[in-house]
């Protein structure tokens, strides 16, 4: 399945792009591509709101083909 | 009207979009970018957006707030992009029939706003910079 991950903030920096297309397996979680894409250091990972196709979800909400998804690190608006 | 904006945003317009002959009320709150008072300089301050969930969400708002309050209309635009220190990045405005339920609306836009559309805000120092993180957790 074809997923399209889309970057904001600081996760765009560690990325250096905004958006990208990354192949995936089987059944997968939102949670568990964060986890392959941002492997966690030594402070642990960013914690993030998990979006897809522009709503959120559960961490363990499973992907489907075509999907857009975004990791939506801590918010500043307002 | 839900909107992002980035240059100046025009106060008047968003209070037109939802003004009515039914509401009485009209409150409308904005938000200022500030100096940060932890002794680092800011230079300038950067919001990004997620924009297509952007929009989203705050209409999701505005449909909340009328579900809520019978009667109120929310408006809101958020700017992004540069925003110099003093100048207003969000202006939110309610109109509903009576004051009492535009003050209690304003607040749970202002606050879900924080906690939920997907808007980022870099402060830049003289000497580096830092994502500020707002404190309001998603409900």
């Amino acid at each position: 399945m074809r997923i399209v991950v889309r970057y904001f903030a600081r996760l765009r920096e560690l990325r250096s792009c905004t958006q990208e297309e990354v192949e995936v397996h089987g059944a997968t979680s939102v949670s568990s591509l964060y986890a392959r894409l941002f492997p966690p250091g030594p402070g642990g990972a960013l914690p993030v709101m998990y979006a897809v196709n522009q709503t959120y979800v559960a961490p363990a909400h499973t992907l489907s083909d075509g999907d857009e998804v975004a990791f939506i690190p801590p918010l500043g608006g307002g | 009207m839900f909107s992002l904006c980035d240059g100046e945003i025009d106060v008047c317009a968003v209070e037109n979009a939802v003004r009515h002959s039914g509401a009485g009320a009209v409150l409308t709150f904005r938000g200022d970018t500030r100096q940060d008072f932890d002794g680092r300089q800011v230079v300038r301050l950067e919001y990004e957006a997620y924009p297509e969930m952007a929009i989203a969400q705050m209409a999701a708002i505005g449909e909340e707030v009328a579900q809520r309050w019978p009667g109120a209309r929310l408006a809101m635009v958020h700017r992004v992009g540069l925003v110099p220190v003093g100048e207003t990045s969000v202006v939110i405005t309610v109109t509903a029939p009576h004051r009492d339920e535009c003050y209690a609306a304003s607040r749970f836009a202002i606050d879900t706003l924080k906690a939920q559309v997907p808007i980022w805000k870099k402060e830049v120092y003289a000497d580096g910079s830092t994502w500020k993180e707002n404190q309001e957790v998603s409900g």
